[in-house]
């Protein structure tokens, strides 16, 4: 008995030992002033994989690109890199990769693309001193937890959620509003926002029903949404749902406009649609990018070397560069140093203007509409944030 | 009430596609006292098989009907399922025959995470579309609406469970496949090929797997590697419900279980005074289960067995 | 082999176990020394999971009741602790005291499942042990509205770490001039801990439920008639394995700070159920080296994705992806060739591989194997 304790106890150490041994790592500390380790954490499997992919994309074209123009930070040159992450999309597995970039010591972090992993991964950067600046996470509560390490670069729920309440009542005329949000913080999130600029602008919400971010057989639910004849169906969620959402809306007859957010604006939602999408509604917050400065000669660059861009990629590459121009300022790679500077920067990228305010958000933000026309998502109209107070 | 007879359409076509996937876990059951864990991945297996002979010609710009691609796609898929069940059977379980039930069981669950594991390797992790290559017309009964892909699930299945029935009640395989259900030893002595009876019986079982996960794919308009494991546990649910080892139970538990679900899943909202929703939908099976197992666990159809010492 | 012939000399036995102490001790150290911070915090996993393990090796390995829904108690101890102590309901209750709170009500839920469940053989009882674990994970995901009680998908975030006093276990102290951060402070805590359980496994086995376990592994209808109160007995073995699920589940809330229901999927419940099965079933230092190997394993797969950049420039396959196909392939070689584990305890290994004469007993009345 004892005999074979002490052989799976040995056989344990020995395992820890042969690990200890035999991997040692280099360097992990990035020295500063010569290379600069950007983490970027988004899901890359999953079934929003082919989002995180083009913000991984957006990403890198960044980097690349600084890398290319041989930067200067504090009188020496510099080379950036990328060190890419998955979260699959799931906040436990956010958090674990979350910690692991902590431990690698990156200088930044550029993630994660959903607000539910955003904003647990958010409390880890923070205790460690890390900026993040998030491309797409939208839920108010990421900037409102106190966190001077957390930023974004995209318009935040609160304004998107009630630019899309009043243009479902005021434009597109609906009385009856039915809701399908799927619990996740942006879902939800986002559809609470909804419900409250539409319910203010004199629509009746008749039904509020939840799905999770997995699912993919809404008939029940359809069904009985259905019943209420809603005039409009407003799904809080990514594309992933809401391209069979539609299709299966289409199936039982349901004749109610579909409209969602930022999540349901990509070539995806038309893909998974089964030819169902035409005619439905989005909204996604900034201007166009054929509307913005650079925005052309950033999509055709995109485009030329990772194909078309699927929603956040222009944001990472904003991101990516506002960093880097906060760095520069401060003529460090230093988290504690540049922070800052980052706080009180101006600099212009290809989606905006970029200046944030004192939560972390970004000023000024505006969201833009869109339909599925003739399978292809159209600009319908831009509201600004002068129309449109917080 | 036309709500009412919507959700019993939504269910009875959900049910359907449980009843084919649950005949198989019902027949290997019947022979072997073994849960095949695996057979939900053999249906997505199927599914992603014909999905990708489906994507290749409708993206290739072959002229043919939709019906005709899918057909296509089928006849991909079934012999490739088949292929696969014989596999299973003979790698995984065969040496484990006579070992005690834990063994068997255990390693169900490995093949199962192997076939994930595989589909997940060589089709990724993102849903597959289905493409838009099939007509959806709708007809209008009662204040409801079914689609003619609604229509066809149904009669194929129904079908599919005929022509099973007839062919374990009215062949000489059949009778075979009875016999070595009921007492191993004695049909072996009568000249029956145990071994072949239970090679049988997982090909036609993963047979019918793979026209469910055709069906599945194309009534939802996406495939993934993972949508295997919940149809799987539903599927066996549905089976202990009708009665594990018994083929009209097995069919009859896939249409019950399809309309709980929908009418449960429709109506829980107003019955809980809107505490529990629609997002509970998946729990139903497993309630079900649980209860048919506690309170009558030989199932609808099934007979009594006797605990023997 | 004299030097480990240990039960008849207690100087040597003595001496093992002290190195073994330091060892243990210094364990922390050595492994940041040279594979970096983030391996002090799988080594912190790996002794969750010991405990886990060591868990659901009673159900599963002492007491034969086949449990796929065991993840479903480390659930239920790591909401308690989370919803206790986090500004969810805006309550801070102390460790020591959610702890065995945690322990408390996942023994309760274990008896709960437990009891519908008693006249099930195995693979019926392994069906609905894993769809209570699917039930508590759909629920857990789901009660947040109308009632906001688990937050949903979104999970509970800013979890009061462990702490004892002002002495905070995230915190890196300074003691005698070195430095002690937050993951060794985790580890040496975790590692009482898991002493405790494996103290107590140990005493269960070799206790006269332990010994009423193996009677009703081995046969339930001769051991209720030998005057063993099966319904009690089987009740013990759940509400026991349930409890250390839940101490774990606590431990793991404070530690992690943030959980989801996702963390507590069926796929854990199976990976738990691995580490016994590879280690080998109902022996604890086979049960340890299982959970140790299945938790280091798969960060060590990293290293392929690495040395496949080195090698071909690229990554061909990612390494995450290969981990739990090499599971399911281990899975099913394991029960086809070493069906007793790794590491198994003589009396497992005679009953997974039949004697000549068992197997001849057995094909005789096939139909009749009730096992």
């Amino acid at each position: 008995m004892e005999s074979r304790w002490i052989a799976s106890l040995l056989a344990v150490s020995l395992v820890f030992g042969l690990t200890s041994c035999g991997k040692k790592k280099g360097a992990e500390q990035a020295q500063e002033g010569e290379v600069v380790r950007i983490g970027a954490v988004s899901p890359l499997t999953g079934p929003q994989a082919h989002l995180g992919k083009d913000n991984e994309n957006g990403t890198r074209m960044a980097i690349d690109d600084a890398n290319s123009k041989g930067i200067e930070i504090g009188g020496k040159k510099v080379k950036f890199e990328l060190v890419s992450e998955d979260d699959q999309a799931d906040p436990k597995t956010a958090t674990i990769v979350a910690q692991k970039l902590v431990d690698a010591k990156v200088n930044g972090i550029i993630g994660h693309l959903n607000s539910g992993t955003t904003i647990p991964a958010s409390r880890i950067y923070h205790d460690a001193g890390i900026v993040q600046i998030s491309p797409s996470a939208t839920n108010p509560k990421y900037t409102e937890q106190g966190f001077k390490s957390a930023f974004r670069v995209m318009t935040n729920d609160v304004q998107q959620g009630k630019v899309l309440g009043e243009y479902a009542v005021k434009q597109l005329g609906a009385k009856k509003i039915a809701i399908i949000d799927d619990r996740s913080a942006y879902g939800q999130g986002l559809a609470d926002q909804f419900e409250k600029a539409a319910k203010a602008a004199g629509g009746e919400i008749v039904s509020h029903e939840f799905t999770t971010d997995k699912s993919t057989d809404f008939m029940s639910i359809l069904t009985s949404v259905k019943s209420r004849n809603p005039d409009l169906l407003f799904y809080g969620g990514m594309d992933a749902q809401g391209g069979p959402m539609i299709k299966q809306l289409k199936t039982l007859g349901l004749r109610a406009k579909f409209l969602m957010g930022d999540g349901g604006s990509t070539p995806e939602f038309i893909k998974l649609s089964g030819g169902g999408a035409e005619g439905a509604y989005s909204s996604l917050p900034g201007v166009p990018l054929v509307a913005m400065p650079g925005g052309k000669a950033f999509a055709d660059k995109f485009v030329a070397k990772y194909g078309p861009i699927q929603l956040y990629a222009p944001y990472c590459y904003d991101a990516v560069n506002v960093m880097i121009a906060a760095m520069q300022k401060a003529g460090s790679s230093d988290p504690a140093k540049y922070l800052p500077e980052l706080a009180k920067i101006r600099h212009e990228g290809v989606t905006a203007q970029i200046r944030f305010d004192e939560k972390g958000d970004i000023k000024g933000g505006a969201v833009t509409l869109y339909q599925v026309k003739k399978g292809k998502w159209e600009v319908l109209e831009t509201v600004t944030a002068a129309s449109a107070e917080k | 009430m036309d709500i009412f007879l919507q959700q019993l359409i939504n269910g009875l076509v959900l049910g359907s596609v449980y009843a084919l996937v649950a005949l198989g876990y019902t027949m290997v059951y019947g022979i072997l006292e073994l849960i095949n864990f695996a057979h939900g991945e053999v249906t997505m297996m199927g599914a992603m098989v014909a999905l990708a002979v489906i994507s290749a010609l409708a993206g290739s710009g072959v002229d043919l009907p939709g019906m005709v691609i899918v057909l296509l796609g089928l006849l991909a898929a079934i012999p490739a399922c088949m292929a696969l069940g014989y596999a299973i059977e003979r790698v995984a379980y065969r040496p484990l025959r006579n070992a005690p039930r834990l063994a068997p069981l255990i390693t169900a669950i490995g093949v199962s995470i192997v076939l994930q594991n595989v589909a997940m390797l060589i089709w990724g992790r993102q849903y597959i579309s289905f493409p838009p290559i099939l007509p959806v017309t709708r007809h209008e009964i009662g204040g409801a609406s079914i689609t003619d892909l609604q229509i066809f699930i149904l009669l194929l299945s129904c079908l599919l469970m005929a022509g099973l029935v007839l062919l374990v009640h009215k062949t000489k395989l059949g009778r075979a496949m009875r016999a070595t259900a009921q007492a191993p030893q004695i049909a072996g002595l009568m000249g029956v090929n145990i071994n072949s009876i239970i090679s049988i019986t997982f090909i036609l079982g993963s047979a019918l797997a793979a026209i469910a996960g055709v069906m599945v794919s194309a009534y939802y308009g996406l495939a993934h590697y993972y949508m295997g494991f919940m149809l799987g546990l539903k599927a066996f649910s549905a089976a202990v419900l009708g009665g594990i080892g018994n083929i009209a139970g097995a069919m009859l538990g896939g249409l019950l279980l399809g309309v709980i679900e929908s009418l449960g899943a429709g109506y829980i909202g107003d019955i809980t005074g809107g505490f529990l929703g629609s997002n509970y939908q998946d729990v139903f099976a497993f309630f079900v289960l649980i209860l048919v197992l506690v309170f009558r666990p030989s199932g609808l159809l099934g007979e009594r067995v006797v605990e023997r010492a | 082999m004299n030097v480990l012939n240990l039960k008849h000399d207690r100087r040597s036995a003595w001496i093992a176990f002290a190195v073994l102490g330091i060892m243990l001790a210094a364990l922390p150290f050595l492994v940041d020394a040279g594979l970096g911070q983030s391996w002090v915090r799988i080594l912190d996993f790996t002794l969750l999971y010991v405990m886990l393990a060591l868990g659901l090796n009673i159900v599963v390995g002492y007491a034969g009741l086949l449990d796929l829904g065991y993840i479903a108690f480390y659930a239920v101890g790591a909401y308690l602790y989370a919803l206790l102590a986090s500004p969810h309901f805006g309550l801070h209750l102390p460790f020591w005291a959610l702890l065995p709170l945690g322990a408390l009500v996942a023994g309760l839920f274990g008896v709960m499942l437990g009891a519908p469940t008693l006249r099930l053989r195995g693979d019926y009882l392994a069906i609905v042990t894993l769809g209570f674990g699917e039930i508590i994970r759909i629920f857990l995901t789901n009660l947040n509205a109308p009632i906001n009680i688990t937050n949903g998908p979104q999970g509970v975030n800013m979890i009061d770490p462990i702490s004892i006093g002002s002495f905070s276990f995230n915190q890196t102290h300074r003691v005698l001039d070195i430095s002690i951060p937050g993951v060794y402070n985790y580890y040496y805590l975790f590692l009482a801990l898991a002493i405790l359980i494996i103290f107590i496994s140990l005493r269960l086995q070799d206790s006269r439920i332990g010994r009423a376990w193996v009677a009703i592994r081995e046969d339930e209808v001769a051991a209720e008639a030998m005057g063993i109160n099966t319904r009690n007995v089987k009740l013990l073995a759940f509400a026991m394995g349930a409890s250390f699920g839940g101490i774990s589940g606590g431990l793991f809330a404070g530690f992690q700070g943030f959980i989801s229901p996702e963390s507590f999927n069926l796929m854990e419940s199976v990976m738990i159920l691995c580490m016994i099965v590879l280690g080998g079933m109902g022996n604890i230092p086979g049960v340890i080296l299982g959970a140790v190997l299945l938790t280091v394993f798969p960060e060590a797969l990293r290293y392929i994705g690495e040395f496949e950049q080195y090698a071909l420039g690229r990554i061909v396959v990612d390494p995450a992806d290969l981990r739990m196909l090499i599971f399911g392939i281990a899975l099913i070689a394991i029960m086809i060739y070493r069906p007793a584990g790794l590491v198994p305890s003589k009396r497992r290994r005679s009953e997974l591989v039949s004697g000549p004469d068992v197997l001849a007993q057995e094909q005789a009345s096939f139909y009749d194997t009730h096992k």
